[in-house]
């Protein structure tokens, strides 16, 4: 049902205000259930016991890490980043040059790359955050692309094309977690803590703030809401959380090569933002399992594969435009339609 | 090196800077049209690029005339952007702009497949329309393809000036793009004026990659990077303004170029980028965008 204060967004359109506080409520019961859910993806390393199997499971639990950062970003804030990968990227070199070429210890890392890729996201968030409409779209593509071509090139420093070779595996003594399910608590930790941090940014004053600017800026400023300030914040958060995901990445792989990092990347981050259902915080779990599951079931279709994930993008947004996530809404809304 | 060579030098970097610059301008351009029509980023437009060099390749490989080719491939990647709208964003109950944006990212997936299925991997290329000669202009060496794209540029923006303010569908896509409810309460047909912008920003991406191919060669891979060639471009003269994606496409152009000749071949792209950010951070609304009062 309409309500007076539905608004007509410019970016993300029509905004159905009631379907939005009752996923606020909804929210509420979120905790226990993430937590309960966490607990349970605890058991993949004691279940799966290959490798291969553990090794899909930390790389769903990074992408989970920069899915539902951008998630925040474009789904509640309204603001497209094209340089998600970047910051990733960013993240994954800092980490990795830490203790590949200046021989430090690999816990620094983790640490050390949120820091780089707040910084940067900083460095380009003041001048274009400023702005309305897509000037950070733009900003961070330029960011990305620029990025790209320092990977690739400062070879001294990153391998250059054949990627960054001799990371040190994190290590609690002489105990290193050089296994797959040995790393794999640690970026368990780290994704729970990041989903944990996400849920509370979005039912915090933050998080209100950024979704009454998302619905309307002049509405937003107009209550003292300091609209740059806050979608600032939120941008700085996410790029610092991709650049701990890059960390986790390049601790988990030993390796980093550039061509994870170019904006084709970043746009597919976009992509799975919106596959799983954008500014639904179950979206993003629903996209990070896309990301990571689709190229391993869709490769016995080979050349096929791409095909198939573009066309089938393409039907999910025509059917549900509010992604996998709002599959459940769109549904019960058709059958509240053409109920007998 | 002496003053004449360097002088040279410098010429022929802009010669090939200028030529680089009028197909990021006719990206810009297509990318605009889209831009004013829906509201949204269009991610296919550097695919319908790649599309027309990879089409015009095929169908020369075939025997066919060069020019005959190009035709072919410009008209095949029109009626492609006409399908896409149609099948895609018709059917939108609620065209938001971002839902339009996210749209089009699985079209240029799905374009970059179908392009990768049929017509295969590797690069493809055909000869210039002057075959491959090389001009001498004042001691820099031109290729006379260089020339062809300047030029075929011109016209298209001499055309799209000229069905913009003379003809009657162009009047109606400007007045859409001007307000969209105005324009449909004076009994312009919005869902159309839609499907012309994609039939033009179709058209003028197919155009590009017919011309560009000769020189660069393409494959199915390529449609992103120089997507994201026009989008810059495009916010670089003023996203939606038809004159501002000539500018920003040159200066990209210029930019790029002169970067590779006089800094590095390998830093060029980031070079190119950390002016156009500090332009663009320097003139928020783009080299001929004007800043708009916003209506409440």
């Amino acid at each position: 049902m309409a309500k007076p204060s539905d608004a007509v967004d410019p970016i993300a359109g029509p905004i159905n205000t009631a379907a939005r506080d009752e996923r606020g409520r909804a929210l509420m019961g979120g905790r226990s259930l993430l937590f309960i859910f966490w607990l349970a993806l605890l058991a993949i390393p004691l279940v799966g016991l290959n490798d291969y199997l553990v090794s899909l499971g930390t790389s769903f639990l990074i992408n989970l890490i920069l899915i539902a950062g951008l998630n925040v970003l474009i789904g509640y804030c309204g603001q497209i980043s094209l340089g998600h990968a970047g910051f990733y990227g960013l993240g994954a070199y800092a980490a990795g040059i830490l203790s590949a070429k200046l021989g430090l210890n690999p816990w620094l890392g983790l640490p050390v790359a949120c820091l780089v890729s707040a910084i940067a996201a900083l460095v380009i968030g003041i001048p274009a955050l400023r702005l309305k409409g897509h000037y950070l779209a733009m900003a961070t593509l330029g960011f990305n692309a620029i990025l790209a071509v320092l990977f690739d090139q400062l070879v001294s420093w990153t391998g250059g094309p054949n990627g960054l070779l001799g990371v040190k595996p994190l290590a609690f003594g002489s105990f290193a977690l050089s296994s797959q399910a040995r790393i794999f608590p640690i970026v368990w930790l780290c994704a729970g803590l990041v989903m944990f941090a996400l849920l509370n940014l979005i039912q915090s004053r933050v998080g209100r703030a950024i979704r009454a600017i998302a619905t309307s800026q002049i509405a937003a400023d107009s209550l003292g809401i300091d609209a740059f300030r806050y979608k600032l914040i939120v941008f700085v958060l996410t790029a610092g959380m991709a650049g701990l995901a890059g960390s986790l990445y390049v601790e988990s792989n030993l390796y980093a090569s550039p061509e994870s990092f170019g904006f084709s990347s970043s746009i597919l981050l976009v992509a799975m933002v919106a596959l799983g259902g954008w500014g639904r915080y179950g979206g993003a779990i629903l996209g990070a399992l896309i990301y990571t599951g689709a190229p391993e079931l869709l490769r016995t279709f080979q050349d096929a594969q791409l095909l198939i994930f573009g066309a089938g993008m393409i039907a999910v947004l025509l059917f549900f435009p509010g992604g996998l996530a709002g599959a459940g809404d769109s549904i019960a809304c058709l059958w509240q339609r053409y109920r007998p | 090196m002496s003053a004449g060579s360097a002088g040279a030098t410098a010429l022929q970097l802009f010669f090939a800077g200028v030529g680089n610059g009028a197909i990021y301008a006719l990206i810009a351009l297509g990318f605009n049209v889209i831009f004013k029509s829906t509201g949204a980023l269009n991610f296919a437009q550097g695919e319908w690029v790649m599309l027309g060099g990879m089409i015009a390749a095929a169908v020369i490989a075939s025997h066919a005339a060069i020019w005959a080719g190009c035709l072919v491939a410009v008209v095949i990647v029109a009626a492609v952007g006409l399908l896409s709208e149609r099948l895609i964003v018709a059917p939108l109950k609620r065209p938001a702009p971002m839902l339009i944006t996210l749209l089009s990212i699985g079209l240029a997936i799905s374009t970059k497949s179908v392009v990768m299925l049929v017509l295969g991997k590797d690069p493809a290329g055909y000869p210039g329309f002057s075959g491959d000669a090389v001009l001498n202009i004042l001691g820099a060496r031109v290729p006379a393809q260089t020339l062809w794209i300047i030029g075929i540029t011109l016209a298209f923006i001499v055309v799209a000036h000229v069905f913009f303010e003379r003809t009657i569908l162009g009047k109606s896509l400007r007045a859409v793009a001007a307000d969209r409810d105005a324009a449909s309460l004076v009994g312009i047909n919005v869902q159309h004026s839609v499907m012309w912008s994609f039939v033009i920003g179709a058209l003028a991406g197919g155009i590009a990659g017919a011309i560009i191919t000769p020189q660069t060669f393409t494959s199915y891979d390529q449609g992103g990077l120089i997507g994201f060639k026009g989008f810059s471009a495009a916010m670089l003269g003023g996203i939606g303004n038809l004159y501002g994606a000539l500018v920003g496409g040159l200066v990209l152009g210029l930019l790029e170029t002169f970067a590779a000749g006089y800094v590095s071949s390998h830093f060029k792209d980031a070079v190119a980028f950390i002016v156009l950010l500090i332009i663009l951070f320097a003139l928020p609304s783009g080299l001929l965008g004007r800043s708009e009062a916003e209506r409440v």
